[in-house]
């Protein structure tokens, strides 16, 4: 069975490109335009891993990061691929302290996408 | 990038564009309002993002200077003011210029002017402040340099990556390696020297929590080349003092490859920084001269022992390992993984002076003869099994469960043997498809997939035939010429897919074209005129379909050199069916056909469960078996009758074999399921016990039973009884069948 991986982005062409990239690659492919969507999805389905973005409304990625490591979160073992373009390597720093697996990035192509997501998802 | 992901952008821009433009005037009239200053900072912030995503490197780059102004007006470096927004109000049209048509200079000359005054803004004579440069990251400041590289980088539009655009990022993240190392092959210039690396690891004890794996990581050493792994397990506490969510356990992993340390290392990119990792080379290749290193040496070199140590230990003349560990001056697993490295090495070395291993043909009728003494091993094996278990002495129950894994072994060995990838059978009709497209005047593309599924050799040569067919046909009947195709509405290149896939006990074989379809009317008009059918017929689209494989019938208006004389289609079914498997055929007119070949794995041995029901004994083939679950009187009372359980909040119909088989007596209280998936649908089959594992010999019904539809063979248990397997897609479909029937 293909693994659901999840992707949150408040940009539809950062969503379109991974979402084509992974189907492609076989993968089914979950969209959440930010945290808050991304946090009510999850309770409805079950992914096997997430690529999210850092800096989005509502609820952003580090935020997000830290619920689904929460205790009571039935995703708190999942990879986590967090996306920077960020100038400052302290918001990836604090990426990695909420508990993001990993990180790629921005701008990337379709190939080191799957590269890395190989990695976490083996 | 395709054209679909391009509109996407551009809308998606013209809003951020619209949102970005609102919130400026409104910080006109409340400059000191944080939510909209982070308002700006995130449509600028996506705006960059996604450009540079879709390859728009100028308006990405551009973003990138508006964002670092931003940047400094949220941590209130640089005040809010009429220039400032002036300024980005501009930069909105010219970024909605750029979207409509870039690269002109005249929009060139205008954003370096742009990015030039904001420059001014940013620097600290104009914001007053003069310790503003030392408090800024490095990068957001010089606005200058970094204009010179952002748009250096635009010289190569192709290489994303390397651009300056990201350069704040990159002195201080090791990201980039990442990426490089996702492109081995391209250091063409480094000599393929095979290394020998320690590898220590000590993973973050919390790793787990943050969705990493150190299985992966291992696995994806093991890809780099060959390589020895000893977990040292001399840190897991007690079970009392055990949190199961830690990692206790550390790695040694001694590693030979030809990829270099930095790929080596760019393995635990993503932990390294909270984990302890350590590479060191050991052994590069080179002359055999070096002596072989002894263990006491190979832990003195690790930094675990001083020589003294050694030396004193050695003068008591036993085994260095035993008396280290005795002495208390290293732990055992130390000693493991000092051993493992030094057997590594000599492997390595010995393997060096040694000529590649050759290969053997061996005739064909030595492996079946093979198989069948593998067959009655494993069956003697079961017997011997089974007495063990029951008998009082212990060193016959260690004996017979080496003698079980050993057969295991020899049984895969063997299979293996016989096993080749269907692959090299594809890789033929690529030239078939590409000599035919000439002849015919057609355009056409041969996509395989599954090229790795295994199946028994002489399986594969004899599919080869049938196949050939079947592609001919594609290509003639099925993809239309392009005149046709493009009026169609179709892309003018036609595609044919070629799949194999592994679907339970079977492989499935598919090939699937893009072409005209079947005609249902001609082929009925084709088959009465041959007097296949009488006019009147009534016929389902899935019996005019298999029509095909009557002898002697051919739709093709005219008979080309490829394909059409009718003789193709009937032998090939025939031969499908000779090797036990069947055919199916499904079409729409306009879309497309796929045909299904559907064969079983002729392996003589399969891995099965074996349950009970009542004194009966039956076998499932473990490969679809998904997992087994109670099912109790009140869960049957609680369905009302239908056939239905609740396994993992997915709804699991089931069929009772008592009934099926129609075995007397009553069930236990609680029954099992064994949940079963195959095609994509899950079927539980319920039975009175599971008893385990069971090494299936596929013995051939006798000819009284050969036309038993739910049992595909028998086997022999290890006390002589008798149980069968069940061949489970087609007990379901009878099943299914029947429900129909009833409803």
């Amino acid at each position: 069975m293909s693994k659901v991986v999840m992707t949150v982005d408040d940009s539809a062409s950062v969503r379109q490109m991974i979402n084509f990239t992974l189907k492609n690659a076989g993968f089914q492919v979950v969209e959440a335009v930010d945290g808050r969507d991304a946090l009510s999805k999850l309770r409805q389905t079950s992914v096997h891993m997430m690529i999210t973005d850092l800096n989005m409304p509502n609820m952003d990625g580090i935020e997000l990061i830290r619920s689904v490591r929460g205790q009571s979160s039935a995703h708190r073992f999942i990879p986590i691929i967090m996306l920077t373009t960020e100038s400052q390597p302290s918001k990836k720093e604090e990426g990695k302290s909420a508990g993001a697996t990993g990180w790629i990035v921005k701008p990337f192509k379709p190939e080191q996408l799957i590269a890395v997501i190989k990695k976490v998802l083996g | 990038m395709n054209d679909n992901v391009m509109e996407v952008f551009r809308a998606e821009a013209a809003e951020l564009l619209s949102d970005l433009e609102s919130a400026l005037l409104g910080l006109e009239t409340a400059p000191n309002d944080k939510t909209v200053v982070g308002t700006v900072f995130r449509c600028l912030h996506t705006i960059k993002g996604s450009s540079a995503m879709v390859g728009c490197n100028e308006i990405a780059s551009f973003a990138h200077e508006l964002e670092n102004t931003f940047e400094l007006v949220r941590r209130e470096i640089v005040p809010v003011g009429r220039r400032l927004i002036d300024l980005t109000l501009s930069s909105v049209d010219l970024i909605r210029a750029m979207l409509d048509g870039a690269g002109s200079p005249a929009i060139e000359r205008k954003a370096e002017e742009i990015v030039l005054a904001l420059g001014a803004l940013n620097s600290p004579s104009a914001s007053g402040e003069g310790a503003v440069e030392s408090a800024l990251p490095a990068g957001a400041v010089c606005v200058d340099d970094q204009r010179n590289n952002s748009y250096s980088s635009e010289t190569g539009p192709g290489d994303q990556i390397a651009g300056g655009r990201t350069l704040p990022d990159i002195p201080t993240e090791k990201a980039p390696r990442v990426e490089s190392g996702t492109s081995y092959g391209s250091d063409s210039d480094v000599e393929k020297r095979l290394s020998t690396y320690r590898i220590f690891f000590r993973p973050n004890p919390e790793i787990f929590s943050r969705g990493g794996s150190p299985a992966l990581l291992l696995s994806e050493l093991r890809g780099l080349g060959e390589c020895n792994v000893t977990a040292c397990i001399d840190d897991i506490p007690d079970l009392d003092g055990m949190d199961p969510e830690l990692c206790y356990t550390s790695w040694d992993v001694i590693l030979t490859t030809s990829a270099d340390i930095n790929s080596v290392r760019d393995v635990f990119i993503f932990v390294e920084d909270d984990s302890q990792v350590k590479i060191d080379v050991v052994d590069e290749q080179g002359p055999d001269d070096q002596p072989r290193r002894r263990l006491g040496e190979v832990l003195v070199e690790r930094g675990d022992l001083t020589p003294e140590q050694v030396a004193e230990v050695l003068g008591k003349q036993k085994r260095i390992g035993e008396l280290l560990i005795e002495e208390g001056l290293v732990s055992p697993g130390k000693v493991q993984a000092a051993l493992m490295e030094q057997q590594h090495i000599d492997k390595i070395r010995v393997r060096h002076g040694e000529p590649p291993a050759a290969s053997v043909r061996v005739p064909a009728a030595k492996l079946d003869s093979l198989v069948d003494l593998v067959g009655e091993l494993v069956t003697v094996q079961a017997s011997l099994g089974q007495l063990a278990s029951s008998s009082k002495i212990p060193e016959l129950r260690s004996i017979a469960e080496h003698v079980e894994r050993l057969t295991s072994e020899l049984r895969d060995n063997t299979m293996n043997m016989r096993a080749l990838p269907i692959g090299t059978t594809f890789s033929k009709f690529k030239r078939l498809v590409r000599d035919l497209c000439g002849e015919l005047n057609k355009e056409i593309e041969l996509v395989t997939e599954g090229a790795e599924t295994e199946l028994d050799k002489t399986v594969i040569e004899r599919l080869n035939d049938p196949l050939v067919h079947l592609i001919r046909n594609c290509v003639d009947h099925g993809i239309e010429t392009p005149d046709a195709r493009l009026a169609a509405g179709k892309t003018v290149q036609g595609t044919v897919r070629l799949s194999a896939v592994h679907s339970g006990a079977h492989v499935l074989i598919q090939i699937v074209d893009d072409g005209a379809g079947l005609d249902t009317d001609a082929i009925r008009a084709k088959a009465v005129e041959k007097g296949l059918i009488a006019a009147d017929a009534e016929l389902s689209e899935k019996e005019i379909f298999s029509l095909i494989f009557s002898p002697g019938f051919s739709t093709a208006r005219q008979v080309t050199s490829v394909s059409g004389r009718g003789v193709g289609m009937d032998v090939v079914k025939s031969s499908v069916e000779a090797l036990r498997g069947s055919i199916e055929i499904s079409s729409r007119k306009g879309i497309g056909t796929t045909i299904t070949l559907k064969l079983p794995l002729t392996l003589a041995i399969i891995d099965g469960l074996l349950v009970k029901v009542g004194d009966g004994h039956f076998v499932l083939p473990l490969s679809i078996v998904e997992e087994c679950v109670e099912l109790t009187r009140d869960d049957i009372a609680r369905s009302h009758g239908r056939r239905l359980t609740i396994v993992r909040k997915e709804i699991v119909p089931y069929i009772r074999l008592r009934e099926r088989f129609q075995i007397n007596g009553n069930s236990p209280d609680v029954e099992q399921i064994v949940v079963t998936g195959s095609n994509g649908s899950r079927v539980g089959f319920a039975v009175d016990k599971v008893i385990g594992e069971h090494q299936t010999v596929i013995k051939n019904m006798g000819k009284m039973y050969r036309n038993v539809q739910t049992i595909s063979g028998a086997t022999i248990l290890g006390d002589g009884t008798v149980a069968l397997i069940v061949d489970v897609p087609k007990l379901v479909e009878g099943v299914e069948l029947q429900e129909f029937a009833r409803a």
